[in-house]
């Protein structure tokens, strides 16, 4: 694999993941890791969608009239995200019902139209392609990490099976019941953030501006 | 970074060529949809009737996750019951009676009248399938279709009820459009579970079941017919008691009801 093949598929991973550095996908993130399973789905979805996107906008890259692009890029991820939920409806019907709207809303996710235009409009298909895998494996670390968590904490559980017997059911552990709501999922992201940024100090962001301090004979 | 105007000359820009990449585009696309939606439709209606199938038999008690769906729903008896007299009707094969797409055709449905819609169900079919759970032999419980609008779209569930035809047992929604989670709540089972061992109607006979707003208190005169509601999900709640008011009165299932509780069925 050449480097720039290497680059475009594992750079998402950590050093430039559309999550923890972009701040995008949050939404789906926040909503769908209350379980482990609908989340490994979701990625799934996400992965599939961000590649095929990709590559369809890479390919017709050259005739594509400027003026029409945002629409048409979304026209085909769209089309994509009907077809990967029609799919995931015949294929895997109990965890479509359970991410309901959301696999839908990958039609707004920032980060498909974030690759299909910055990425794909101006490079080759098949690192287009391997781009919009690497994005998709960069989302579904960060949703894995905080769905394992959240169903862990949550309920003792991880995919199904229990890890930590329950209080209720004669064990010891007493679940989180917050780990199971929207805001923890915000928490445990920010936290991965942190934890990255201390890891990788140059992804820290400078500040935008720096607020000046007034002495107070100045106010005066 | 190149750029894509510059590397094809000024030619992608005009009018023309524009218009015809815009059409190419939505046809290839919608060729794509159209064509996943017609492949995949056979699988998505055997799902859809295999989930139909399980929420039956889990308001009936009878759902084992090792067990194989289609083969405990056998012991699930159906019937054709007519509205209006609430008798079971014996030329109607209950395997092939499908009161959504009978709703649909004129001849074999009625319109609700406006004053009772309060479900809006809009039209219904003259007679209803309904679900019999046996124990030995006698009726152990009773399942009925229900349907109704909720906020955004039309909740369909059964609800089942034991053999008296006024304690709830059980209710269930397979297909529901309510906001993620908020309205949604009416398919989580500790909701599920607040409904059991309810009462439908009083000692006259008025149908008193209802969602209220909030928490039941233990000292509510009526907690046995009133079930938790959910703040900021209001609609969802009063849209499952409009759905009871209907189905449950004398132009859904009252009649058949009245011959149950009187001992007049098999």
């Amino acid at each position: 694999m050449s480097s720039a093949a290497k680059r475009a598929l594992l750079d998402p991973v950590v050093d430039n993941n559309p999550v923890t550095l972009h701040v995008l996908g949050i939404c789906s993130a926040l909503a769908v890791t209350t379980s482990l399973l609908p989340s490994l789905y979701m990625c799934l979805a996400l992965t599939v969608v961000a590649a095929l996107a990709n590559a369809a906008v890479s390919t017709i890259r050259h005739v594509l009239p400027s003026s029409i692009r945002i629409i048409v890029q979304m026209t085909i991820i769209a089309s994509l995200v009907i077809v990967v939920d029609e799919s995931l409806q015949a294929f895997a019907f109990e965890t479509s019902r359970e991410l309901s709207v959301f696999v839908g809303l990958i039609i707004t996710n920032c980060i498909v139209l974030g690759r299909t235009e910055s990425f794909a409009s101006k490079n080759p298909v098949g690192l287009s392609f391997l781009d919009g895998i690497g994005n998709g494996l960069g989302y579904s670390v960060i949703l894995i990490l905080v769905a394992s968590t959240r169903e862990l904490l949550g309920a003792g559980t991880l995919l199904g099976y229990t890890i930590l017997p329950n209080v209720a059911d004669g064990g010891w552990y007493s679940p989180n019941g917050m780990m199971l709501l929207p805001p923890s999922a915000f928490f445990i992201i920010g936290l991965i953030i942190w934890a990255v940024r201390s890891w990788k100090v140059e992804q820290v962001e400078k500040p935008g501006f720096r607020i000046h301090e007034v002495h107070r004979t100045e106010a005066l | 970074m190149s750029d894509p105007v510059k590397d094809m000359g000024a030619k992608t820009e005009t009018i023309a060529r524009t218009l015809l990449v815009a059409f190419l585009v939505s046809l290839v696309c919608s060729s794509l949809v159209a064509s996943a939606a017609v492949l995949l439709k056979p699988r998505q209606v055997a799902n859809a009737l295999l989930d139909m199938r399980r929420n039956i038999l889990a308001v009936a008690g009878l759902l084992d996750p090792e067990g194989d769906v289609n083969e405990l729903y056998e012991s699930i008896e159906s019937h054709v019951v007519d509205f209006e007299t609430g008798a079971y009707v014996e030329d109607i094969d209950p395997g092939t009676f499908d009161p959504l797409e009978a709703a649909k055709d004129p001849e074999r449905s009625v319109a609700v009248p406006a004053g009772i819609d309060v479900a809006r169900v809009g039209r219904r079919a003259k007679q209803a399938l309904v679900y019999l759970v046996r124990q030995d032999g006698e009726v152990s419980r009773i399942i009925l279709p229900v349907s109704g609008y909720g906020l955004w779209s039309t909740m369909y569930g059964f609800l089942a009820l034991e053999a008296d035809g006024n304690t709830v047992a059980d209710i269930t929604f397979y297909a529901h459009g309510e906001t993620p989670g908020l309205g949604d709540f009416i398919v989580k089972p500790a909701w599920r579970a607040l409904w059991r061992d309810k009462r439908l109607f009083d000692e006259s006979g008025d149908l008193k079941i209802e969602v209220i707003k909030g928490r039941v208190l233990a000292h509510d005169p009526l907690a046995d017919y009133h079930v938790d509601g959910v703040s900021g999900a209001t609609l969802t709640g009063n849209g499952v008691t409009k759905m009871m008011q209907y189905w449950l009165g004398d132009h859904g299932y009252g009649p058949y009801l009245r011959n149950l509780q009187r001992g007049e069925s098999p």
